[in-house]
Parts: C-alpha cells; sequence; structure tokens
C-alpha cells in the first residue's frame, strides 16, 4: 500500500479525499478521517501563518506513514497539510486512515496526528485581527507526551 | 555546507540559508552550534537557550550528538508546531 502524502497551499476536500480513497476498494470496511482546523481563539485570530520546511515535511511525513503502516494493517492512508495563510474555520490538516476493521484505523489517524503534531517541520504563527502579526505558537508539552504514548 | 533556518530562528539569525565552510575539529550538531553562537550576536540570540532549537541532518530529525561529516544540508528550527 502507497500512502497518498501532499503538502499545498491550497484547500482540499475531505468527503472528495475520501470517496478517492475507498473507491472500487471493497475490502475496507473502516475510515476514519481527521481534519484539523483553524480556530479563531475567542475571535482574536484573523490568521495562521505555517511555515514548512519543504522537502523535509513529505520526507518526515512519509517516515511517519510507513511507520504507522509496520504498526496497523492499514489498507488505505491519505495525509494532507496545508502550508501559508490559512483562515480561521479553515482545515489545516487531513489524516485518513483506512483498514479492514475499525480499531486500526482509529489508533493508526490517532498515533499519525500525534507524530504530525510533534515531528512534521511545520510552524504556526498568529496574525491577530487588529492587524498585528502575533507570536510563533509554542509547541505544548501535552503534545509531546500524547506521541510519547505510542513508544 | 548548507544551513538553513525557519520560524523565529530564522527571524533571530535574519537569514533564511548560508553557504558556510567549516573549521577543522566541527564534527557534530552540538559543535556547529558552539562555532554559530561564536559568529555573532544574531546566533547567540537563536541559540541562547541550549536545548530547546532542534536540527535536522539531510532532512532527518538528529540529536546534538549527531555527527555531520558528508551532510549536504544542515537545519535549525524551533519545535514544531503543525498539524
Amino acid at each position: 500500500m502507497t500512502a497518498s502524502i501532499r503538502i499545498q497551499a491550497e484547500p482540499f476536500d475531505a468527503a472528495g479525499e475520501t470517496a478517492v480513497l475507498t473507491r472500487g476498494r471493497a475490502e475496507i470496511g473502516a475510515v476514519v478521517a481527521f481534519t484539523g482546523l483553524c480556530r479563531d481563539e475567542g475571535g482574536r485570530l484573523a490568521a495562521l501563518e505555517l511555515e514548512h520546511y519543504p522537502g523535509m515535511a513529505e520526507a518526515e511525513i512519509g517516515r511517519i506513514a510507513e511507520e504507522a503502516q509496520t504498526r496497523w494493517p492499514l489498507l488505505g492512508l491519505t495525509i494532507i497539510h496545508r502550508f501559508g495563510r490559512i483562515r480561521p474555520g479553515e482545515e489545516i490538516v487531513l489524516v485518513l486512515a483506512a483498514s479492514a476493521h475499525r480499531q486500526a484505523a482509529f489508533e493508526a489517524a490517532s498515533f499519525l496526528m500525534d507524530y504530525l503534531k510533534t515531528h512534521a517541520p511545520f510552524w504556526k504563527r498568529e496574525h491577530l485581527k487588529d492587524g498585528t502579526v502575533g507570536a510563533w505558537v509554542e509547541a505544548k508539552e501535552a503534545d509531546d507526551r500524547a506521541a510519547e504514548r505510542w513508544r | 555546507m548548507k544551513l538553513v533556518y525557519f520560524a523565529w530562528v530564522r527571524e533571530r539569525v535574519g537569514k533564511t540559508d548560508e553557504q558556510v565552510a567549516l573549521p577543522e575539529g566541527i564534527e557534530t550538531v552540538a559543535d556547529l552550534v558552539r562555532w554559530l553562537k561564536g559568529r555573532g550576536e544574531e546566533y547567540e540570540y537563536a541559540f541562547e537557550n541550549e536545548g530547546i532549537v532542534r536540527a535536522a541532518v539531510d532532512h532527518v530529525h538528529v540529536k546534538p550528538d549527531a555527527r555531520i561529516a558528508g551532510a549536504q544540508e544542515v537545519a535549525f528550527f524551533p519545535p514544531m508546531t503543525g498539524g
């Protein structure tokens, strides 16, 4: 199985991606879809700016996807991560994990998101409604702990 | 060797990338950081908190003791906040 991995500025269509992943694949019994969205942070945020490391982003997500495939019997995997300016309500990241049964799909999607957050080379900066450029978002210890539990 | 910087490390250093010729004795990522910090206050500022800035050698995450001999590209960046 080859994972479909895309790093792009453009929005994506989660339902359309799910249809592409499952079309003609009657052996798939479960697809877990996770979509990460840009929050408005209580109305304060105008947009998030996502910087990434071209080349390494694809390579690292590829390694994370391979790790997921060694741990769970996956039948399909789609990972899309956007970069650039993303406004509240827009999608940032998509993970689709397909398997014969639900448990592998749920666990793989959860693992993939925990690792994307802590290992994929992306950095968020806030642009605020008052026109100022806010701070770079700080990494959360809770995210590190979430990734640690898969060790 | 090419060095690349991202997010606030890039802003503090004041450039996105640069080519450097390393002197003898710079063998690990930690050696490279020490050498960079001696090049000016912008590097001193970028690397002021030891252990915060992460590194990658040729697109692979590494620890400070990783050897850099033969590397094409070394990257420095803050802890990641994607997803």
